[in-house]
């Protein structure tokens, strides 16, 4: 298979066609929890809940852990696992902070002083995160 | 017959709807985002426009994996504001022009334009969020408004070009709509943001600058920038800003610019705004 255009963007999960059949029952439990009643479900017991789906164990696993980076490599997207955080009553930023190795508080001042830089950060080759 | 007046583009962040709906626009934080809409809260008292064609995109709420159209027109008498995990915004019922609609969804598929008709649909923040910037905290929206929705999750999206060309049919199909109505087009999302991995935070001011730079004058060269340019340098998420090429589409190409903001942040967000009228002709 030919490499596509956007292999050499670092720290960065585009969900294409590919990742979307990868994810596709992920994102359907994550999606889930915009009921109420759904959302108390999953709180009175989270296991039982994931196990009413179609997930793999290791798509389960990485719901359990709160690992976003290690959802979105399962075919996660991020407005479906937004679901997921908001039932925890996390922020995108909260959430965002968490796939970035930063503290909360580290990439909160990050966003203050003005974001991530482009510089070093467009192409992989490049990358130095800061 | 039905007229385009005036365009405005906005970001449409979560976090900008919770400081509203909470009550801290004046905290130090917000206070300088919320100043940037204080021009066209005003202006657009003076303009009271009788439908708003608002383009925006659904974040995973109306549609999930089973349904995603890439342009979906809200042919509805009213849409509610959905919950979208923390209960639904407290914020009016949006109210539809199903005629209208349904004569744009003619003219726009008669036009080549592929669109899903969507009957039932609840509203996100991506298309709230805007309302509330520009009106406030308000009993009832005071126009009516169709929720168009661009598919901007699934990668790949419609090309800036793609989104410019509907703009266009987009003016000819409200143009010719028989009833005397003021009609503004809006386009929102953006501007550069990823939510998502260890690049997140991503903000590129020179990227979102010459957009909006090039969207008010320049916008037939803007629509050719290809979907890896904004992916690459303006974040996964910063794609968003096909959509406001529907809007400039929609518009004559001489434009008035009224109004420019552009502030970062907002949460994870640079947040950009531009107020734009049609010249007369």
């Amino acid at each position: 298979m030919s490499k596509k255009p956007y292999h050499d963007i670092p720290g960065t999960t585009i969900f294409d066609p590919a990742m979307a059949l990868m994810g596709y029952h992920l994102n359907q439990f994550a999606i889930s929890l915009m009921k109420a009643e759904n959302r108390d479900k999953f709180k009175a017991n989270e296991r039982a809940y994931l196990d009413e789906w179609e997930m793999s164990e290791e798509q389960k696993q990485a719901v359990l852990a709160r690992d976003y980076n290690w959802m979105m490599s399962l075919g996660g997207n991020v407005y479906f696992l937004a679901k997921i955080f908001s039932t925890d009553g996390l922020s995108f930023q909260v959430a965002a902070a968490s796939m970035t190795g930063m503290t909360q508080e580290e990439y909160a001042q990050m966003m203050l002083d003005g974001g991530r830089k482009p510089e070093g950060n467009l192409y992989k080759q490049e990358q130095h995160n800061g | 017959m039905a007229k385009i007046t005036a365009g405005v583009a906005t970001s449409h962040v979560p976090a900008i709807g919770a400081a509203i709906d909470l009550g801290k626009t004046e905290q130090p934080y917000w206070q300088p985002v919320f100043k940037g809409y204080e021009y066209v809260k005003q202006w657009i008292k003076e303009q009271k426009p009788d439908v708003i064609f608002l383009v925006y995109n659904d974040h995973a709420t109306a549609f999930d994996m089973n349904f995603i159209p890439t342009f979906a027109i809200g042919c509805a008498p009213e849409f509610k504001p959905a919950d979208e995990g923390w209960g639904a915004r407290p914020v009016p019922t949006v109210k539809g022009h199903p005629p209208l609609a349904a004569h744009i969804t003619q003219s726009l598929i008669q036009d080549n334009f592929d669109l899903t008709v969507i009957n039932k649909m609840d509203v996100d923040h991506g298309l709230t969020v805007p309302l509330s910037l520009v009106f406030g905290q308000v009993e009832e929206w005071p126009c009516l408004i169709i929720p168009f929705a661009v598919n901007v999750v699934l990668y790949p999206p419609p090309s800036g070009q793609r989104c410019y060309d509907l703009g266009k049919a987009l003016r000819k199909a409200i143009e010719s709509f028989p009833e005397d109505l003021n009609v503004q087009v809006w386009g929102t999302g953006g501007m550069s943001h990823q939510l998502q991995g260890p690049r997140a935070g991503l903000i590129n001011q020179a990227f979102d600058n010459d957009f909006l730079e090039r969207i008010v004058d320049k916008a037939d060269e803007l629509a050719q920038v290809p979907h890896i340019n904004y992916v690459r340098e303006a974040g996964s998420e910063g794609i968003e800003l096909v959509m406001w090429l529907i809007m400039r589409g929609a518009l004559n190409d001489d434009v008035e610019l009224k109004h420019r903001f552009y502030h970062v942040p907002a949460s994870n967000t640079a947040v950009g705004h531009l107020v734009l009228e049609n010249k007369g002709d």
